[in-house]
């Protein structure tokens, strides 16, 4: 049987792996458990997912180390260009110097290679990965999971940190609240012929919003955007089975020539849209972090920074906690992190809902005011607000591994 | 809310500071130590308050880095009056080795059985200090205690022979005040946040009383600290002295 560590981090993603690193440079160790092999996680063309990387989280990332190897991987987002169904004229909103960025681009896989890297190098995180999570035990004392293999791993607090499905959750019975909104987000990489000049689009269309957000160039010089086009559920599994070829004639459709021709640079994946946030993130010897306590729309590419501020709060007040000789599971300390985190997730969670609803489920609209003016002055303001609020720290306390 | 009395070890030879009915009071509570909505909820409310004013003590008094974890590396702990080990065991998880010690054997099994859970190795003693026969210590604490114990003199007298030269002592008390006696005593025991017979408001403790038990025993006691309640802060380091402080002590 391996060692007792303070933390058991169930879910080696971003938002696990991450914790896992912040909380070793304090001095804190963790076993990290992931189904995944991280070989395939971080295989070119595994997926296109993309996360926008906020001020606060860009700061997170030099803080625990990884500012060096991350730098230049990220392309700035300079602006957003908001059209309806690419019909003339447009609305660009290009933050004035005060109010700061807009935040950076990044593929997933960057940062997970990033993070793994690091985590390889720690000597206060045991992973293990691939491995399956057979059984989960908490009680007044600590936490244990036993792993198919048969090995049992302990811990004083265990993490939820598995994403939107959180077997964890699900068994410790905390309760979300959701809707469904019956829409599927297809997400994927694109090369094309033309730069994007570090634009975001937001592109309406009455069967829902279709996203292009700006990457870095390829190691060919490739243009790059991520594509987060948003579809009914009905017509998911037929978008997604269609060839490549006729694929990628369904995007150049929308598209327009936006970019001129256009290619897949990863695998389509695809996600149901839905808002699902948990009141309670804890509970006895357990958090939930990342998108286990709280979905939103991936639209923007703002989830992770939602996550990642739960990271920061997390290490903040076990460290806090552990510098007075209290235990990584002391119910007074899984309070304060609730306390900290619920109201803010659950105000971002909100907003990316009433873009979702902006961003024109069909037949929510009039067509009247999906027209240019009207929908392009609506939508551009909570937009704008997804992209900034995170930066700006929303909730009034920003942990302090999120500041400069 | 712990306590340095014997409760049926009527043997003893230092029989200056017994409360027997004390003893029996906490031993009773014993099982619901370590729930935190338990009988001591309050207790574990005030945990972290005063463990951050150890901390900074800790820091101040051996020059240590306030981000470390192990401050107490290498340093002996002695708690008196431990009751189930709320201070015993994070002192060990900050590094110290401990000795805790409470004259109600129930308490002392249930931290046994506590710590055994925890992984840590704490050496838990039940019965009067002076009986113990225990040496000096780097750190002597005893929070919650003074205001329990009939002779305050000759208990703090015994502290003083288990400090260390060099050591650092800490004490925390209800001050004897009006406000101490409506919301402690009246008010929390009333309502049930503190369990009722917990506290007698005449044995309490003012921080110019204490001030002189110590120097009679050679100790120099620092500038006491407040621990305040208020509904948003709930229990907070503060200047207001009225309804408990808490103190640190070195020899003079």
């Amino acid at each position: 049987m391996s060692e007792t560590r303070e933390l058991l981090i169930l879910g080696g993603g971003l938002v696990g792996m991450t914790l896992a690193l912040a909380a070793a440079r304090q001095g804190i160790a963790s076993h990290v458990v992931d189904m995944a092999d991280p070989a395939s996680l971080t295989a070119d063309g595994f997926d296109g997912r993309a996360s926008a990387i906020s001020t606060a989280s860009w700061n997170l990332f030099c803080n625990i180390g990884l500012g060096e190897r991350l730098k230049a991987q990220g392309c700035p987002i300079d602006a957003i260009a908001v059209t309806d169904a690419m019909k003339p004229g447009r609305i660009d909103f290009r933050p004035e110097p005060h109010e700061g960025s807009l935040g950076h681009m990044f593929a997933n896989r960057t940062l997970r290679q990033a993070l793994f890297e690091a985590a390889r190098e720690e000597e206060l995180i045991e992973w293990h990965a691939p491995a399956r999570v057979t059984e989960r035990q908490r009680d007044a004392y600590g936490v244990s999971a036993t792993l198919a293999n048969g090995e049992v791993l302990k811990g004083r607090l265990m993490v939820a940190a598995e994403g939107r499905r959180s077997p964890t959750r699900e068994e410790a019975g905390l309760q979300l609240a959701r809707w469904d909104y019956k829409h599927r987000a297809i997400i994927v990489g694109l090369d094309h012929e033309k730069p994007h000049g570090n634009v975001a689009w937001e592109i309406f269309y009455p069967a829902g919003p279709f996203a292009l957000l700006p990457m870095l160039d390829g190691p060919d010089g490739q243009h790059r955007s991520a594509l987060v086009w948003t579809v009914a559920e009905r017509d998911a599994a037929g978008v997604l089975a269609l060839s490549e070829r006729a694929f990628v004639s369904e995007v150049e459709k929308r598209m327009e020539g936006l970019f001129g021709a256009i290619t897949l640079n990863s695998q389509r994946s695809s996600y149901p849209l839905g808002f699902q946030h948990t009141a309670r993130m804890t509970a006895e010897r357990l958090v939930l972090a990342g998108d286990a306590a709280h979905g939103i729309h991936p639209i923007a590419g703002q989830g992770l920074n939602l996550g990642l501020r739960d990271v920061g709060a997390l290490v903040e007040v076990l460290v806090d906690g552990m510098r007075l000789g209290l235990d990584p599971g002391d119910a007074q300390l899984l309070k304060r992190y609730e306390r900290w985190r619920s109201l803010d997730n659950f105000t971002v969670a909100l907003t990316c809902d009433s873009v979702t609803r902006l961003f024109g489920i069909p037949g929510r609209l009039p067509s009247a005011i999906r027209r240019f003016g009207m929908a392009g002055v609506q939508r551009i303001g909570p937009l704008k607000k997804l992209f900034m609020d995170e930066a700006r720290g929303v909730s009034g306390t920003l942990p302090r591994l999120l500041k400069a | 809310m712990t306590i340095a009395t014997p409760g049926t070890n009527a043997d003893l030879a230092d029989q200056a500071t017994i409360r027997p009915e004390e003893a029996a009071h906490f031993g009773r509570l014993a099982a619901d130590w370590w729930d935190p909505d338990g009988s001591s909820a309050m207790l574990h409310k005030l945990n972290p308050v005063r463990l951050a004013f150890l901390r900074d003590a800790v820091n101040a008094h051996w020059g240590k880095d306030p981000q470390s974890l192990k401050p107490l590396a290498g340093k002996s702990a002695l708690d008196v009056g431990c009751g189930a080990g709320l201070l015993a065991e994070p002192l060990a998880r900050l590094g110290a080795s401990v000795t805790g010690v409470d004259a109600a054997a129930e308490n002392i099994a249930a931290a046994r059985e506590h710590a055994a859970g925890s992984g840590l190795a704490i050496d838990y003693r039940d019965g009067e200090l002076e009986a113990l026969g225990l040496g000096a210590f780097d750190l002597v604490t005893a929070m919650e205690v003074v205001e329990h114990v009939a002779d305050k003199q000759a208990f703090i007298h015994g502290l003083a022979r288990h400090l260390a030269p060099g050591g650092l002592m800490l004490l925390s008390s209800p001050n004897r005040t009006p406000q101490s006696r409506l919301l402690m005593v009246q008010l929390a025991e009333g309502l049930g946040a503190i369990p009722k017979g917990t506290h007698n408001w005449d044995d309490f403790i003012t921080p110019p009383e204490l001030h002189d038990l110590l120097a009679d025993a050679g100790l120099k006691m620092g500038d006491p600290c407040g621990i305040a309640y208020s509904p948003a802060k709930g229990l907070h380091l503060s200047n207001n002295l009225a309804l408990n402080f808490i103190v640190t002590a070195r020899q003079a």
